[in-house]
């Protein structure tokens, strides 16, 4: 054991110090859920991308640095730390880009990664439908084999950012026989083909942060399959995998939030004071938030050194989505009256970006699984409780 | 960074939960209560045969040498037997607590603590009661900013009981004229070293109480039927073992982190160790609440060997520095002016 950076690793975070501090931009963009938006973390995406920062984790041939986790964390840290834009094609970068590299043939990996990478390409995910949700088997849209063509029909919908989006992977049944996780397969679509409706679905805030799709003879070219016909359960999840799910929430986040809390605190504390609950509160969100950036630390070790990850990483999803949550809930409490205010708002002084993450932290325990089913899977596949 | 255990370090902790979870069943422990001390000499020595009694003395004393990133993995397996002996505070605490004493008193006891000869027991003002005075051969103790090295015989002991019937708790009355070892700054140096590995044994100790208390419950609720199904397969069971599961997962590093502090004597070892407690404590006290709760009216009960495992975990919690104090601690930390927080602060 030893828990001290080396000078490689140091050399590293000054490097990507110093690079956030001359890229970032000066002024917040606006947020991703708005057409402009969108278009600035678009640009925001190529920016990292010239600058090889875009996905440090891919290999070097592909654009990347070829980091490990220990590098990605500390990535994350920097990335936090100089509140730099959320990643607009996380979806496209840390989930489908992994599966790329693996279930991906030559041209495909040429024709989609590079596009990815420069943020030409945003990709929006096809999993959940009106009848599937936490039973994702339950998948009913079909792509039917005809010539070299699927053809797709049915609907999809709680697609992440694919109002704007120019993609969406995820899967369809393609045998009509089959029935739960078998005849399924993964397809990557273009949203721009005939026959697809995008609907925006409104989110808390009001924005069109989610949309669902109504897919009517959309004809896609079997190219466009990643895997096998009627192996996608498999494919998908590889997508949906541990170290997947560690990039996309990282430690450096939820530690960020945590010290944002603590100066919000003492910013309020006189008024803060009168709930003695909230001093406690407080000093929880760090110990949790240290705790989750130790444990993650642990892990990547662990694995880095050839170990494997077994199901105790199920854990990870409720542990992060309730931290956020009670975060947050905290924040609200210490704003008191202030705490509904939207921030432009003429008496909203002081009241940042809480509101916001107070809304969008109510969706942590919802999406990716929802906490029942990770409760479930926690309980039969890392305790053996029985089914 | 490295931030895990060697494959000595793991193959060592194995061996040694093999041994403790053959040796120390629940029906032993409860075979330890009914006996005038309580400890268990034919343990203690198998315990010297092994190693482990010296394991934290230096080589050339007759130990192992070892520190407590070695220790805690072992620590954790005592918890997972409720370990009634006083080997984590003879080997975490005492016995680095007399290296820092250092001169005859070391030179003398630290072979004698090797062998197994001398069980060495340490306490601070924080702790109310004397853990095991009873069987000390020799007792550090802390009273009042002063330290004190009293041999068995030396001092007198009043027991108080505990609803856990393995503790045996004392108030030792420090005998008029006893010469201190140690005052001033230097003894309050050696009290919060001391107070840190104290915790730190607490806190690797209610690691593996938690784990029991899961496995028992997992156990109990796969056997007992209700509504002719197992109870373990209904969602309101599996959720509440899923909610420890959580907690325990996520203590766990804090507590190996602390380990690290502590044998580094890091600046930081306070605040990792007062981390580590609450932490893991607080995991071992919702696995006693949620385990009593899948357990039913039979975990109420004398009978069934969950609240063996519960009152240490309870008991644990409040000892070497309660919640209060901890989060003093932490407190003192993060809401300082210019304090170190967010991402990339936490190996700084």
């Amino acid at each position: 054991m030893q828990l001290a950076f080396t000078e490689q690793q140091q050399a590293f975070r000054a490097e990507i110090r110093s690079w956030l501090q001359a890229n970032v931009p000066a002024q917040t963009l606006q947020t991703f859920d708005t057409e402009e938006g969108f278009q600035q973390h678009r640009e925001w995406e190529a920016t990292l991308n010239q600058g090889r920062w875009g996905m440090v984790t891919w290999p070097e041939a592909l654009g990347g640095r070829g980091c490990d986790l220990i590098e990605w964390l500390i990535f994350e840290e920097e990335y936090y730390r100089a509140k730099a834009p959320l990643r607009v094609n996380q979806n496209g970068i840390f989930l489908l880009g992994p599966t790329l590299m693996e279930y991906g043939t030559e041209e495909q990996k040429a024709r989609f990664l590079p596009a990815m990478a420069e943020g030409r390409d945003v990709w929006a995910q096809g999993w959940s439908e009106p009848g599937a949700g936490s039973d994702m088997a339950a998948i009913r849209s079909t792509a039917q084999l005809q010539g070299d063509k699927y053809i797709i029909n049915g609907q999809k919908t709680w697609s992440t950012r694919a109002v704007w989006a120019d993609w969406l992977f995820g899967m369809f049944r393609t045998d009509p026989d089959s029935e739960r996780h078998r005849g399924l397969t993964f397809i990557l679509v273009p949203l721009n083909t005939p026959g697809i409706t995008v609907r925006p679905i409104p989110q808390l805030d009001g924005l069109p942060g989610f949309a669902e799709i109504f897919f009517d003879n959309v004809e896609v070219d079997v190219s466009n399959r990643l895997g096998d016909d009627g192996a996608g359960w498999a494919v998908a999840m590889a997508t949906a995998g541990f170290e997947r799910g560690l990039m996309l929430r990282s430690p450096a986040r939820f530690q960020e939030t945590a010290r944002r809390l603590v100066e919000l605190y003492r910013a309020n504390e006189a008024s803060a004071s009168h709930d003695p609950q909230i001093r406690d509160a407080v000093m929880r969100a760090y110990l949790d938030a240290e705790s989750y950036c130790l444990s993650t630390y642990q892990t990547a070790c662990r694995l880095s050194q050839g170990g494997k990850i077994g199901a105790e990483s199920s854990t990870n999803k409720i542990f992060w989505s309730e931290l956020d949550q009670n975060m947050h809930a905290t924040a609200m409490s210490i704003l008191g009256a202030r705490a509904e205010l939207l921030p432009h708002a003429p008496a909203a002084e002081g009241v940042g970006t809480w509101l916001d993450g107070w809304l969008f932290s109510q969706s942590g325990p919802i999406y990716a699984g929802t906490n029942e089913i990770q409760r479930n899977i926690i309980a039969e596949r890392m305790l053996g409780m029985p089914r | 960074m490295d931030f895990t255990f060697s494959e000595d370090q793991l193959l060592f902790q194995d061996s040694v939960r093999g041994f403790l979870v053959n040796e120390i069943s629940p029906e032993r422990l409860r075979a330890g209560w009914e006996t005038d001390t309580g400890r268990d000499p034919a343990l203690w020595q198998q315990f010297a045969e092994l190693g482990l009694t010296g394991i934290t003395v230096p080589e050339e004393h007759g130990g192992l040498g070892m520190d407590a990133v070695d220790f805690v993995l072992l620590a954790q397996e005592c918890g997972y037997v409720a370990l009634a002996e006083p080997l984590v505070n003879h080997a975490l605490v005492a016995v680095p607590l007399l290296q820092d004493i250092g001169g005859e008193l070391a030179a003398r006891w630290l072979p004698l603590a090797a062998t197994g000869e001398a069980r060495i027991i340490a306490a601070v003002e924080q702790n109310l009661m004397v853990e095991d005075a009873h069987v000390a051969d020799l007792l550090l103790l802390e009273r009042e900013g002063q330290w004190f090295a009293l041999e068995q015989g030396q001092f007198s002991c009043e027991r108080s009981e505990s609803i856990d019937p393995g503790r045996r708790l004392y108030t030792v009355t420090v005998p008029a004229g006893a010469a201190p070892i140690a005052d001033g700054e230097r003894a309050s140096a050696l009290r919060s070293a001391s107070l840190n590995r104290g915790a730190l044994g607490c806190a690797a100790q209610a690691l593996g109480l938690a784990q029991r208390m899961i496995d028992l419950s997992v156990q109990y609720t796969a056997e007992r039927k209700q509504f002719g199904k197992a109870i373990g397969s209904f969602q309101a069971v599996k959720h509440h073992m899923a909610n420890v599961a959580v907690r325990l997962e996520y203590a766990k590093a804090p507590v190996h982190r602390a380990a690290y502090a502590v044998a580094e004597d890091a600046a930081g070892a306070a605040l990792a160790v007062a981390q580590a407690k609450l932490m893991a404590c607080e995991a071992a006290n919702l696995a006693a609440k949620n385990s009593i709760q899948v357990h039913g009216a039979m975990g109420y009960t004398w009978e069934v060997d969950l609240h063996i495992f519960m009152k240490k975990a309870w008991a644990l919690a409040n000892t070497w520095g309660d919640a209060g104090w901890h989060k003093q601690q932490v407190a003192a930390v993060i809401f300082a002016d210019g304090a170190a927080l967010g991402a990339g602060a936490t190996f700084q």
